[in-house]
């Protein structure tokens, strides 16, 4: 999933304070899961954040409403009566719906309650950790499942850094695995561990931001 | 005797001679003087002398200018450079750049990650974006790209072409330790004309690896030569052993070391036992000798182990 968290409410109340009516916008998919931007959290962001504003000598009314989608227009469009009532939307979805609000209701200042920063797996309740970098060049094959691009802090391709700690932690953070060594011990279980002696030259990063904004167009599908 | 580069250091190992390298920590600030400073203090001790690259994230004068200082002093440079900052084209840039001012070694590294700033002791720049567009080993292949075939990684021809002696390090103790000599041939197999371990004070665990190294012919590939860092108290060895990765230090050193009158002078007896060691093992060809931000214990340290005066090779 893509995975966001709130940002610092005093941060927000900042945002909102020079506003009367705010939209608070949740979405049910990605965000809801990382519990951040569902409708949960939604509304328990929004009494908090009247509060919060209250406390500072701001008084805002602030309704909420949460997408099935924030990035899908069909879903989008279900905002358009609540946000003809408001002078502000603010969006706890991804930078992807908080985008497509932006879009939808220009000129009306749509702000991001959220950082989005990474695509996770929940790996159990409470924790969440990065999967992908979205890199455009997928090895996945080559290193038996685990990927050295979005779990190595240096995206190294050719075996892990000296920074592997005695107990095969990453240098950088001391609760996180060095993905090469849980690469190395997966290709030594399957008896391929010369598969990893091979050189992985220089990789290709342009199919990913690194090449500019991306745009697919698939001819098949349009219509 | 067959060289490519012709550097000082590589003559030496070709020469059969058992290398010294030593390392110089560019400052914090702009000022030469103290590159000269150390120089200075360091003028014919070793081989050649590494230039740290930023080393734990934090901004100091770029090696490839400290390095030029060192050479404008008559002492022969090995310019590291790391994957954190700069992508190929940086780093192909700067490698031309390095020729163009005379240096001839490069030690291909990593690089410490941005969020180290000196281990917590600096502020650094832990919000820095990091660059790792190749890694070290890929950096490897690319020095060696325009040394021998004068062509860039994206396969532009360069003219004449840039010959460099070409280092890389070795954690020999890090996990997963199976792979740890893989990776070393992989850096040989790169194009890796030397290698600089990370700082051995387990001689029985070190010889080990070597022994498994040239068991895979790797000693006969490259130069190894194996980091001494001159232990300075018990609880610099205790912290070493503890929070470097790759460094192992046996207990009974650091008891040592805690039981000595005099840690400085145990450390440097210590050190000496150290180069004493490995120059005895099968397959290693020299040292790299660091005294972090205690230079001035260099000379009578390498004095003391009997490697002076250096080999003069014409």
């Amino acid at each position: 999933m893509i995975f966001a968290e709130w940002k610092p409410l005093d941060e927000l109340v900042d945002k909102l304070k020079a506003h009367k009516k705010v939209l608070l916008v949740g979405c049910a998919t990605c965000v809801a899961e990382c519990a951040a931007g569902g409708e949960k959290e939604t509304e328990t962001l929004a009494p908090l954040l009247t509060m919060a504003l209250k406390k500072q000598g701001h008084t805002v009314d602030i309704t909420t409403a949460t997408l099935e989608k924030q990035c899908e227009w069909e879903f989008v469009e279900e905002l358009a009566e609540k946000a003809a009532n408001v002078d502000a939307i603010m969006s706890l979805a991804c930078g992807i719906g908080i985008q497509a609000l932006a879009e939808r209701f220009d000129p009306m200042p749509v702000y991001p309650g959220v950082n989005t920063s990474s695509l996770t797996i929940r790996e159990e309740d409470g924790v969440w950790a990065g999967r992908c970098a979205a890199c455009g060049d997928c090895v996945l094959d080559q290193t038996f499942g685990f990927c050295p691009i979005a779990r190595c802090a240096k995206s190294l391709l050719n075996g892990p850094c000296g920074g592997t700690r005695k107990d095969g932690k990453c240098e950088v953070n001391e609760d996180v695995d060095c993905i090469w060594n849980l690469i190395v011990e997966r290709a030594e279980q399957r008896g391929q561990l010369e598969s990893l002696a091979e050189i992985r030259k220089t990789k290709n990063w342009s199919n990913s931001r690194h090449g500019g904004p991306k745009k697919v167009v698939r001819e098949d599908l349009k219509k | 005797m067959k060289t490519i580069v012709g550097s000082n250091l590589e003559r030496t190992l070709a020469g059969g001679h058992f290398a010294l390298t030593a390392e110089v920590g560019p400052p914090r600030g702009p000022d030469p003087a103290d590159v000269v400073k150390k120089a200075k203090i360091l003028h014919g001790v070793a081989d050649a002398f590494n230039v740290t690259d930023n080393q734990t994230a934090v901004v100091r004068m770029s090696s490839i200018a400290a390095s030029k200082v060192l050479l404008e002093e008559g002492l022969e440079p090995v310019m590291q450079i790391v994957c954190r900052d700069r992508n190929r084209i940086a780093i192909q840039s700067d490698l031309l750049g390095a020729w163009a001012l005379g240096l001839r070694n490069v030690l291909c590294l990593s690089g410490d990650h941005q969020s180290a700033g000196a281990g917590g002791k600096l502020n650094g720049h832990p919000g820095a974006k990091n660059v790792y567009d190749v890694d070290s080993i890929q950096l490897i292949s690319i020095v060696k790209g325009l040394r021998d075939n004068a062509i860039q990684d994206g396969g532009d021809a360069i003219s004449p072409a840039a010959p460099f002696f070409i280092g890389a390090a070795w954690t020999p103790f890090g996990p997963p330790e199976k792979f740890r000599t893989i990776r070393l041939a992989k850096k040989i197999n790169a194009g890796a004309d030397f290698i600089q371990t990370q700082a051995v004070y387990d001689m029985k665990r070190f010889a080990e690896a070597v022994r498994r190294a040239e068991d895979m012919g790797l000693t006969e590939k490259a130069a190894i030569l194996p980091g001494i860092i001159i232990p300075r108290s018990a609880g610099m060895l205790k912290y070493m052993n503890a929070s470097v990765p790759g460094i192992e230090v046996p207990d009974e050193m650091i008891q040592r070391m805690k039981d000595s009158a005099d840690p400085k002078e145990e450390g440097i007896k210590i050190t000496l036992e150290l180069i004493d060691g490995v120059k005895n093992l099968s397959g290693i060809k020299g040292v790299h000798l660091q005294a972090i931000e205690a230079e001035e214990l260099l000379p009578d340290v390498i004095k003391a182990a009997g490697l002076l005066p250096r080999p003069k090779i014409d």
